[in-house]
């Protein structure tokens, strides 16, 4: 419950002008249809124009990681990418992670590990993590990645691992630890009910 | 409902970890935060800040800026509605800055100068960049020196200065001695939410949805700053992106009550992360000389510790960097002294616990440097020196288990296997190091009120003016609410951060929890004993109301203080410069914990503030034009994911039994004492002591080149 | 931010005509580094041209037997790429250390070279700068300069370049290709850049208008066995003080082929040639290497708070090209 006027801002409809346009933005498998000005970043798209405020601005300058959205699968920081320059592409947010009440697993070992603290960091956070272990997955390497020949073998996902991937997500509460945790815990392979089927992701803490 | 005829006896759910009650919320994106909350009809300012540092306003050309498309108003000194500033608030007299457009004097660069409204955020953010003002500057002075002959005596929240002995005579008379000044950085709270209001006038009262530390505390200081019956004023601050002593009140909540005001709709004034390196306060940077004198067996004679900091040329605040010396060691002669310098730079403020966590890195380097030259291990010379009594006001403590957060992390950590000798123990290029500390913070409670309401339908519903900056205070509110109500913490909704609640203590000082939580639950304990009497519950419920103010104020005189032994780990290159926290153990001794979960979190949190602190954070100041040099945070760094490795926070028992609910306080103590474990690792590396902050590559490459085979 | 038209190019040919010679015209790649200029008002576009969906997103192997790689690649590609992980690993690891993960995905390799110094003078538009504002001055020779140049800068300007790949790229001898109107053009790396002598505002040899297409590695072997090293003041997600990207070559103790750039140092990623012909033919050990980092650094200029690297610079180049040969005896 929130105690205050809540009504939707009606979304402006401009006079067109060659510094605007009417973009279809698809975030969360919706398309949405608005007029913008070509400056309006996606992130203000989000939060000003489209109610989806989940998606937090810290730095406003690609410094803090807290507005970090999925776009066509991959991370990426949502305060530099023009709206305009979006159009077409597929837009996940934190709101999107979820399969109805069931959370994404990031986001129940998050809330399970207490991953976080203010909560502001938060949804670029998990963001971040779906897709380090999306990018992990994929065989990329990192900078913690001893040796990134590709005969090497893909590095296994260790603590180390984990906090240089994260490392563009910055938590001034110092959740780091817990986040780290999480994330391991999140990548590790579940049964069908959920469940963690091993204990590996508890070596993040080892 | 269901009554039960049969009862099993309860087990309380406080020192039971529980996730936090919002943190679904937090989770999904669903939580929202100040400047999340569309209204219609909502209108962006943009604040234009002074780009010298000393000077008056000489003109602001407002015309061309007022032609720009969807620009409402320029609100600057000329124009804006007078405020008042002659009043005494929660924090005391409040800090002229607060003031906004009310002169053309400017005392620093940065100083707000004018708020553009405009229809969109993009229309504000091009129209303020685009306002042109005019400045008469006058030569700045943000020279901040041991050196200058203007400083005056530091009388902040506590006094300047303490006394007792003859130092000179006992440092004479001392077998070691260690005479060291350090210096730590101007450090700024960088909290990951921006400060952001809004403000609106709904049927003659003034509603403000914030992001605050305390919703009761700001409508205060609205109030008086804008003569208005504080019950006409209403403050919402339901979820906060972290405070640290940042999110008070602040100019863009005044400028966004004027604009308001002068446009009759709503206005949301939101900080750019620039802006908050100048707007929001910051920890003052200070120079500290500390001496201490010591027996051949480490029994400390003499003590003195020193501190310059700065403040603005309109309003003193003091980094009180001597506390720790005045709480933790006793000494024949005991001298502590805090002095200010007025300088052109914007008013500092508290900051993550303000004066213990660089009094703790002066103080705790200076024990560890007495230690090496004592040739005593560095735990057991501060076990010499435990004191019965407070070392300078004599009164007895709450209670002091120091000792037995030492026992228990030099257990844990393997300290007894630690080789003292520095500079001995390699690993590739790494040279590794170990180093402790130790930490106390204030334990304090503020006068709160809360209710408690038993709902018809089973549930129940707690009301208090409470914050939750990420302190995890929502849910150990819940907690405390649960056990007095002897219910399950599921049957009982929380509501904070709302100012028509009632008086509140605000988050701070580590005393959030503890004052609200003694409100709560001396709340939730009469309602139970009221219902336990089998009164109908009405369709309105039962409400109980308590204010804690007497019983606050009854508390005897101690000294009350959660402590903590900081233990570091780490790894330095000395060919590049680089440093590396391996492991960090903190244990404290913190009274009651409420939710271990959230507690722990809390602490290693204050702990990863430490490492920070000791290695990354440092405002950096351009004396030409008197502003800061890359104000963001690429140039302003602050630990990320790489820099903090496994960090483990513990507690061992430790009882305030004058405390309803046992609690101390958490937010603080968990840096205190972290930075000087690690430069006290550093030094054990490498053999070099570092007693400037931050401990930077540049730093370590110079000491490794004075030192050869550091 | 100054309001703007935007359009969008879907080919090269297109997108050279859009630009046209307008000096208000921008390319909008990854915007990482343009949109936050733009934010900062240092850069104030009245026209974008996005060419983020130009066919140019491909690595793929060129004639001589090096790679060809497309301009809109983003880091992200560019570094998991196997070829280049392969047979330049440094360049993978520079690309790794930069920035973060976010913003290695949205940047581009056209962008990346094109970036911006991060000198706060030149964010700041408040003050002067040389770079931004010609003429006005460089508060920086006598202000803030920890992390400012010592190789080859001036009185008139002293910023560091930021890139972490354009230090690797320098090493192993990348060639930038363009288009413009008048067709297309290619620039040695070492070209690529302009000494920043009383002209800090020109920083590259790319003709008015033109596009970036891609950079061309040719085949260098002894890129196969090569590192990148970069420290900084946190551990991650910020800029270099100081980095090295070595390659080394290592046949009976003797350097058979070396190469050496450094970053964070000068204006551009400086390709460290003294040091590399000091190099070769001598023997691989540290006091070589010392050696070789010193003549490099003979012509250091550094400012009284940036001599730290010197020094850090030639300990860099002694711990990575000791690995490398110790790696190679193995």
């Amino acid at each position: 419950m929130f105690p205050l006027d809540t009504r939707k801002k009606p979304i402006m409809e401009s006079a067109p002008s060659p510094t605007s346009g009417t973009i279809t933005l698809h975030i969360n498998g919706e398309k949405h249809t608005l007029s913008v000005d070509h400056r309006t970043t996606l992130l203000d798209a989000l939060r000003e124009r489209l109610d989806l405020t989940g998606t937090k601005k810290g730095c406003d300058h690609g410094q803090c990681g807290a507005c970090t959205v999925l776009i066509d699968g991959r991370r990426a920081v949502s305060c530099l990418q023009l709206a305009v320059a979006a159009e077409g592409r597929e837009i996940t947010t934190i709101e999107g992670l979820a399969d109805g009440e069931r959370l994404h697993p990031v986001q129940q070992a998050f809330l399970d590990l207490d991953g976080f603290q203010c909560g502001y960091c938060t949804p670029g956070q998990i963001c971040s993590a779906v897709a380090v272990i999306e990018e992990h997955a994929a065989g990329w390497p990192s900078a913690a990645t001893a040796d990134v020949r590709p005969e090497a073998g893909p590095p296994p996902l260790t603590a180390e691992e984990i906090r240089e991937r994260m490392s563009g997500n910055l938590c001034r509460c110092g959740a780091y630890v817990s986040i780290v945790q999480a994330v391991a815990r999140a990548a590790q392979p579940t049964d069908q009910d959920g469940a963690v089927r091993t204990t590996a992701g508890e070596e993040a803490a080892a | 409902m269901t009554t039960t005829t049969t009862r099993t006896p309860f087990r309380g759910r406080t020192g039971t970890a529980h996730t936090r009650v919002e943190g679904r919320e937090k989770v999904t994106g669903a939580a929202r935060y100040a400047g999340e909350i569309p209204f219609a009809d909502l209108a962006h300012g943009w604040l234009v800040l002074s780009t010298v540092a000393h000077g008056r306003i000489r003109s602001i050309e407002t015309e061309p800026v007022l032609a720009m498309p969807g620009v409402l108003a320029v609100l600057h000194h000329e124009n804006a509605p007078r405020v008042n500033t002659d009043y005494v608030g929660m924090l005391g007299k409040p800090d002229p800055t607060l003031a906004v457009f009310q002169d053309d004097r400017v005392p620093h660069l940065g100083w707000p100068v004018a708020l553009v409204v405009a229809e969109t955020s993009e229309q504000a953010r091009e129209a303020a960049e685009a306002l042109v003002v005019h400045y008469d500057q006058e030569p700045h002075d943000i020279d901040f020196s041991p050196a200058r002959t203007d400083t005056v005596p530091g009388e902040g929240y506590v006094p300047a200065t303490t006394e007792k002995g003859d130092l000179e005579a006992e440092l004479a008379a001392s077998a070691f001695v260690v005479d060291a000044e350090y210096t730590t950085p101007e450090e700024h709270h960088s909290m990951m939410e921006p400060h952001a209001a809004t403000a609106r006038w709904d049927g003659g009262r003034l509603e403000l949805v914030d992001s605050n530390q305390g919703a009761f505390w700001v409508v205060g200081e609205l109030a008086n700053l804008f003569s208005l019956d504080p019950a006409s004023v209403r403050v919402v601050s339901e979820h906060v992106g972290g405070g640290f002593g940042s999110k008070g009140v602040r100019v863009h909540q005044v400028a966004a009550v004027m604009a308001a005001t002068e446009l009759q709709r709503p206005v949301c004034v939101v900080m750019t992360r620039r802006q908050m390196f100048y707007l929001t306060g910051y920890r003052s940077p200070t120079v500290q000389r500390v001496r201490l004198g010591a027996d051949a067996d480490g029994r400390l004679r003499a003590l003195e510790h020193h501190s310059l900091s700065l403040t603005s040329p309109v309003h003193d605040f003091v980094e009180s960097s001597t506390m720790p010396s005045r709480v933790m060691y006793d000494a024949d002669a005991h001298h502590t002294a805090h002095r200010l310098v007025r300088l052109n730079v914007p008013t500092p403020t508290y900051m993550r616990a303000p004066g213990e966590a660089p009094g703790s890195f002066a103080l705790e380097c200076a024990i560890d440097e007495l230690a090496e030259k004592a040739g005593l291990d560095p735990i057991e010379l501060r076990l010499r020196n435990e004191p019965e009594r407070g070392p300078v006001s004599g009164l007895p403590f709450g209670s002091r288990n120091l000792a037995a957060c030492f026992r228990e992390g030099a257990r844990r950590f393997g300290w007894a296997d630690r080789d003292p000798r520095p500079g001995v123990r390699r690993e590739g290029r790494w040279l590794l190091g170990t180093g402790t500390a130790a930490g106390s913070f204030a334990a304090g409670a503020g006068p709160s009120t809360a209710t408690v309401t038993a709902e018809a339908d089973g549930t129940f519903t707690v009301r208090i003016g409470a914050a939750d900056i990420g302190t995890g205070a929502r849910t150990a509110l819940t907690l405390i609410a649960a056990d007095a109500l002897e219910v399950p913490p599921e049957r009982i909704r929380t509501h904070i951060g709302d100012s028509d609640f009632g008086p509140a203590m605000l988050a701070g000082g580590s005393r959030g929890t503890r004052s609200w939580g003694w409100a709560v639950q001396t709340a939730a304990a009469e309602l139970r004993e009221r219902l336990a009497l089998g009164t109908d519950i009405p369709p309105e419920g039962i409400t109980v109301r308590s204010d804690t103010t007497a019983a606050v104020g009854a508390l005897a005189g101690k000294e009350r203080h959660s402590y903590g032994a900081q233990f570091a780990e780490v790894a330095v290159d000395v060919a590049t410069g680089e440093v590396r926290v391996r492991r960090m153990l903190g244990i404290f001794a913190a009274g009651t914990i409420v939710n271990p979960l959230t507690a722990r979190s809390q602490l290693i949190g204050g702990m990863t503030w430490g490492i920070s602190m000791a290695l990354h954070e440092e405002a950096v100041r351009d004396k030409a034009s008197g502003g800061l040099y890359g104000p963001d945070l690429a140039g302003y760094h602050v630990a990320t994911h790489a820099d903090v490795p496994f960090v483990e926070a513990d507690w061992v028992d430790d009882h305030d039994p004058d405390d309803p609910i046992g609690i101390k306080g958490i937010g603080e103590v968990g840096i205190v004492g972290t930075a000087a474990a690690i430069a006290n690792a550093v030094w054990h590396a490498t053999g070099v002591r570092h007693r400037h902050l931050p401990i930077r590559p540049d730093r370590v490459l110079q000491a490794a080149a004075e030192v050869p085979h550091a | 931010m100054k309001e703007f038209t935007y359009h969008k190019a879907h080919d090269v040919a297109g997108a050279v005509a859009l630009l046209g010679a307008d000096p208000e015209a921008r390319f909008l790649g990854g915007g990482t580094n343009l949109v936050d200029l733009m934010k900062n008002g240092v850069e104030r576009p009245a026209r974008l041209i996005d060419v983020r969906d130009l066919p140019l997103d491909r690595i793929e192997p060129a004639e001589d037997g090096g790679l060809r790689i497309g301009a809109t690649v983003t880091n992200s590609d560019l570094a998991a790429h196997p070829d280049v992980r392969r047979r330049y690993p440094a360049l993978a690891q520079a690309v790794l250390a930069g920035a973060s993960g976010q913003l290695r995905n949205m940047a581009t390799v056209g962008g990346n070279l094109l970036q911006r110094t991060r000198c706060g003078y030149f964010t700041d538009v408040s003050r002067p700068c040389n770079k931004r504002r010609p003429g006005s001055g460089c508060p920086a020779v006598h202000g803030v300069h920890h992390n400012h140049a010592i190789l080859g800068a001036s009185e008139h300007c002293v910023a560091v370049h930021p890139s972490d790949m354009g230090v690797a790229l320098a090493a192993f001898d990348a060639v930038v290709t363009y288009e413009t109107a008048d067709g297309p053009g290619r620039l040695p790396l070492a070209d690529f850049y302009l000494p920043v002598g009383d002209t800090p505002h020109r920083e590259t040899a790319l003709p008015q208008g033109a596009l970036i297409t891609g950079v061309e590695l040719p085949p260098v072997p002894v890129a196969a066995h090569s590192r990148y090293r970069k420290v900084r003041e946190r551990a991650s997600y910020a800029f270099a003080i100081g980095s090295v990207a070595a390659a080394l070559d290592v046949r009976d103790g003797v350097v058979h082929d070396v190469r050496l750039a450094f970053g964070a140092v000068a204006s551009r990623p400086w390709r460290a040639r003294t040091a590399e012909q000091a190099l070769t033919g001598a023997r691989a050990d540290a006091d070589a290497f010392a050696a070789a980092a010193d003549a490099e650094l003979a012509e250091a200029r550094p400012l009284p708070d940036n001599g730290y690297k010197v020094t850090l610079m030639r300990n860099l180049v002694v711990a990575v090209l000791t690995e490398l040969a110790e790696e190679a005896a193995r």
